[in-house]
């Protein structure tokens, strides 16, 4: 029998059993992709994932509700050290160095959903306007240290999750509308603000053909690699693109190419039948869980992950731009990996304590 | 205003209704994506097919070659040349280990290098190719060459490796290249590197790493859908790294290195009217040929281990105390702030004690040197003239002093890893020790000695103003023009030639403590200086240096230029635990000359006009104070 005392609680079956068939299949297109080394690497992640998963889900949320302002300050904290003592990388500081790398913009990903939640956590819902400009206080501070470093897409998916929590505590229909027109009128005023290799990603994703030696290279090799692979897909470590070396980054951006280029149409929608459940699933748990903080996390935390197959999986068949997303834990990658099973795990914690009475 | 209270169960409603509608744009969103997927892959899977079997573009970097490094004079000091290395694609050979036997025939592989490579082939894609032997002899790639057609899925590549003509004499200067690391590698443009080049480690490799690095060009590889190459085209040529002319003579850097014998030390020798660098060793050197391959862990570790330290690079590395070498500053000081004369004269009876203390501070000589005016007390080394100059200046008057000249201070030499050191004051020892300054310390400061941490370079840096008589011109190591700068105070022209003439009798008076370098073709200016070497117990302080065991001795330092009147040359020599500056470091400062002033044509007539007539009186003062 297990230690009842460390290991009350065992993460939500279902979801875990989603979670480890879609690692699984990840672990063999990663192999195709990239070899054995990768694969290894890449467990061995996981592996830590999983155990941060199990442990908190120990946690009652209660503790992350009371930590959650100090989690978030630290996370901001982090964010302004970059900028002293990060590591530059291709121009951009984003990685500091303590002991291990770490990015700490992929915390705020976790963080500042709980801060708005946190904000939210007392007050009738849908929120006043005084807590609508909490929140915006909370999500503009992280979103501009990230946007200063600078990380255009890491700014903007960070205050996506943010604007999650606000969208699922029930304000107006109206305002979300209104808060649309106003973003869609700004667009050609940030435009400006924008980097010059930004906006190159942007009008390159308009006219990938214009430049098929450089820029738009990517693209039409990816697409390439998904059209050719058809419905059965070529088979196993036998797409040539992959094995060729045609695609580019093919374990990390582009390992979705791979998968579509070897298992074809049919591995895409295992893998996108893999994704619906496990959103469901966590949807389903945000909708049992027991209060207000909660809720809003776990929702939040769900529709963002959502939102990184989308972008992903979106850029690499050519209907969005290219923004360096990986695919969420099919990817090679640490950090990456990590925090999505960091929120994982916050959300099976929520799951194994929704009752309001605990034993 | 109050809370606005909760209403557990309308909220619960509005969070079901926009899970609801969460649900509903998910499964949207994914049908749209899937039928943008089922379109590529399924309607215009013919397409696609097509454009993949005609995928015959593909794009490949072309290295560039990296920029070779000359000396002054045009002779080559850092090359690339062509070494061959075995390749094997492992999906092109059926039995890899069977085919690895029957090579060594050719190709000597040990068991354990056989070991490495399977180790390797477990993580090394299949259709990748993978190196199994660097460093091919040409018999062995002409015997390969012959009996290419039995080793399908071998193959011979040839690479540029770099290659140092003198290993030892450079291995500071110089540096060397290795295999880019991954932290390296995340650091630098990846449209310019890629992750299996090699960067610049150490030394000038390192400091001039983007210039001679180059930018790679584009190359466009047809191949078919087999894989099979057809054509190469090049898309972009590749930008070759750019060449460097060091300001270093290779003759003289090679006699400076030799100069030392069997002392370790560093030695700087440079041109004090425009900075240039002539030599710059740190000794022992080591061979930085054995690093480009990556070094084996057992030489690395005898190398790391080594009580000599070979790898450590004294001359930008190392921090000694001036000892007496910072007398002539000192004395400009005191000059400066008219607190002498040339003229003023002062007695040596052996020691000096500060009012009111009991501590005595020695002359080196028992009994002291008598009656010495500025240019007998650098001749003879007067410690007791110095601590007294150095009472009346006061160390923030020493420390503002000296500070323009570089003590303490990184000189900015386009080399990476240099010390900053410490050129001590009052605000120093405050922040660092949170003490108050103690006047006795003042009394040390006089001598070079205390919490003074110099490197070479910086007394170089020093020296080359001092021999230069106030110009400012920053120590460097690629030949390009630094405009010359000015000490933001103006020393008079008489007092730079009296601390000049002081140097110069170091050498030249019969009194001076270097007589015995003293050269009948040119004049030389000189000053001999102790570095302590603490860690001392109490009765070794004041033991004889030969009585102690090496590692304790002290450090002799030895700074001089020439010719004095119009001086073409300065240097800096620090002879580890060589004891005595005069004995240890003097011989090497003069080889260092010496091979310099042969190797130029003489323009310049010996003068002894520089020693003063009155140079004989006090030479008899002293003679009568040596009784």
């Amino acid at each position: 029998m297990m230690n009842r005392r460390f290991f009350t609680y065992i993460p939500d079956p279902i979801l875990m059993v989603l979670l480890l068939l879609l690692i699984s299949f990840g672990l063999v297109v990663l192999y195709s992709a990239g070899g054995m080394v990768l694969v290894e690497r890449q467990a061995f992640r996981i592996g830590l994932g999983l155990v941060a998963l199990c442990i908190i889900t120990q946690i009652r949320p209660e503790r992350f509700e009371q930590f959650t302002p100090f989690i978030y300050v630290g996370s901001v904290m982090l964010l302004v050290a970059v900028f002293f003592f990060g590591i530059s990388v291709k121009g951009a500081q984003r990685w500091l160095d303590l002991g291990i790398s770490i990015q700490p913009s992929e915390l705020c990903k976790i963080s500042l959903p709980m801060m708005v939640a946190w904000l939210f956590r007392h007050t009738a819902l849908p929120p006043n306007w005084k807590y609508l400009l909490g929140a915006a206080v909370v999500i503009g501070i992280c979103t501009g240290l990230i946007y200063k470093q600078p990380d255009l897409g890491t700014s903007i998916l960070v205050a996506t999750s943010g604007l999650f929590v606000i969208f699922l505590a029930g304000i107006s229909w109206r305002l979300i509308l209104g808060s649309g027109i106003v973003a869609a009128l700004a667009a050609p005023v940030l435009w400006h603000f924008l980097h010059e290799y930004q906006k190159q990603r942007i009008l390159m994703f308009l006219n990938p053909e214009a430049d098929p030696l450089n820029h738009g290279w990517n693209i039409i090799q990816s697409k390439i690699a998904i059209g050719s692979g058809g419905f059965w897909g070529k088979g196993w470590t036998d797409g040539s693109q992959t094995q060729l070396d045609f695609l580019p980054e093919h374990s990390t951006d582009f390992i979705l190419s791979v998968l579509s280029e070897e298992f074809g149409f049919f591995g895409v929608l295992i893998l996108f039948f893999l994704y619906f459940v496990i959103i469901m699933r966590c949807l389903f748990i945000a909708l049992q869980a027991k209060n207000t903080y909660n809720r809003l996390v776990c929702g939040a935390l769900t529709l963002i992950f959502f939102v990184y197959i989308i972008i992903n999986a979106g850029m690499i068949s050519g209907v969005l731009p290219v923004v360096g997303v990986p695919l969420p834990l099919i990817s090679y990658g640490g950090t990456s990996v990590l925090t999505l099973l960091v929120s994982f795990g916050i959300i099976t914690s929520v799951h194994s304590h929704k009752k309001l009475i605990q034993q | 205003m109050g809370r606005q209270l909760k209403q557990p169960f309308n909220e619960k409603k509005i969070f079901t209704e926009r899970i609801i509608v969460s649900i509903i744009v998910v499964g949207v969103v994914f049908i749209l994506l899937l039928s943008r997927y089922f379109y590529l892959q399924v309607i215009q899977h013919q397409k696609y097919t097509e454009q993949a079997e005609q995928n015959k573009i593909k794009l490949s970097r072309i290295d560039p070659t990296r920029g070779l490094i000359y000396d002054r004079n045009g002779k080559l000091l850092a090359e690339n040349i062509t070494t061959y290395r075995l390749l094997v694609t492992p999906e092109k050979v059926s039995d890899i280990n069977q085919k690895l036997l029957e090579i060594r025939s050719i190709i000597s592989i040990s068991d354990e290098e056989i070991d490495k490579i399977n180790e390797q082939l477990r993580y090394n894609p299949v259709f990748k190719p993978l190196t199994i032997k660097t460093k091919l002899s040409e018999q062995q790639v002409a015997e390969f060459a012959v009996q290419k057609h039995q080793f399908s899925g071998f193959e011979i590549e040839p690479y540029l490796n770099r290659k140092y003509l003198h290993p030892i004499e450079f291995s500071h200067l110089l540096g060397y290249v290795g295999k880019i690391n991954q932290n390296e590698y995340e650091q630098q443009d990846q449209n310019i590197y890629s992750n299996d080049d090699y960067f610049g480690k150490t030394g000038i490799e390192k400091y001039y790493e983007n210039q001679l690095h180059g930018t790679p060009g584009q190359l466009i590889t047809e191949i078919n859908a087999q894989g099979k190459q057809l054509s190469q085209k090049i898309q972009t040529p590749p930008i070759n790294g750019t060449h460097l002319n060091l300001t270093i003579d290779v003759y003289l850097q090679k006699a400076s290195y030799e100069a030392f014998g069997d002392e370790t030390g560093a030695a700087i020798a440079v041109n004090p009217n425009n900075g240039e660098i002539l030599a710059m060793v740190s000794k022992p050197g080591y061979d930085t040929n054995q690093f480009i391959y990556g070094i084996s862990q057992s030489n690395y570790d005898e190398l790391a281990t080594s009580i000599e330290k070979p790898l450590f690079d004294r001359s930008i590395k190392g921090g000694y105390e001036p000892g007496s070498t910072i007398k002539p500053y000192i004395a400009l000081a005191g000059l400066y702030h008219q607190l002498i004369t040339p003229e003023y004269t002062m007695f040596s009876n052996g020691y000096y004690q500060l009012p009111k203390q009991k501590r005595r501070y020695h002359d080196w000589k028992q009994g002291g040197h008598g009656h010495v005016d500025l240019i007998n007390s650098l001749a003879e080394s007067v410690n007791v003239f110095f601590y007294d100059l150095a009472v009346k200046l006061g160390i923030d008057n020493i420390h503002t002093f000296l500070d323009p000249f570089n003590f303490g201070r990184v000189t900015g030499i386009d080399i990476s890893g240099e010390k900053q050191g410490i050129l001590p004051s009052r605000q120093w020892k405050k922040a660092n020790r949170d003490m108050v300054w103690f006047p006795g310390e003042t009394v040390i400061t006089g001598i070079g000695q205390g919490y003074f941490v110099i490197t070479p370079v910086q007394m170089a840096q020093a020296l080359t103003i001092l021999a230069s008589k106030g110009q400012v011109n920053p120590l460097h190591l690629v030949q390009r023009n630094i405009p010359s700068k000015s000490l933001p105070f103006e020393i008079q022209t008489p007092h730079w030639e009296v601390v000049h003439q002081g140097m110069t009798s170091v050498i030249n008076a019969t009194n001076g403590t270097a007589r015995s370098i003293k050269s009948n073709d040119y004049l030389i200016a000189g000053k001999s200086g102790t570095s302590q070497v603490y860690g001392k117990s109490e009765e070794d302080i004041y033991k004889k240096n030969d009585e102690l065991p090496k590692h304790l001795r002290n450090h002799a330092l030895f700074i001089a230029f020439a010719p004095v009147e119009e001086p073409e040359i300065a240097v800096v020599v620090v002879a580890e635990h060589g004891a005595s500056g005069t004995k240890a470091a003097a011989p090497i400062a003069k080889k260092i000359i010496d091979s310099y002033m042969t190797s130029r044509t003489l323009k310049t007539e010996v003068s002894t006009a520089a020693i003063r007539p009155m140079d004989n009186q006090s030479l008899n003062q002293a003679e009568t104070n040596d009784e």
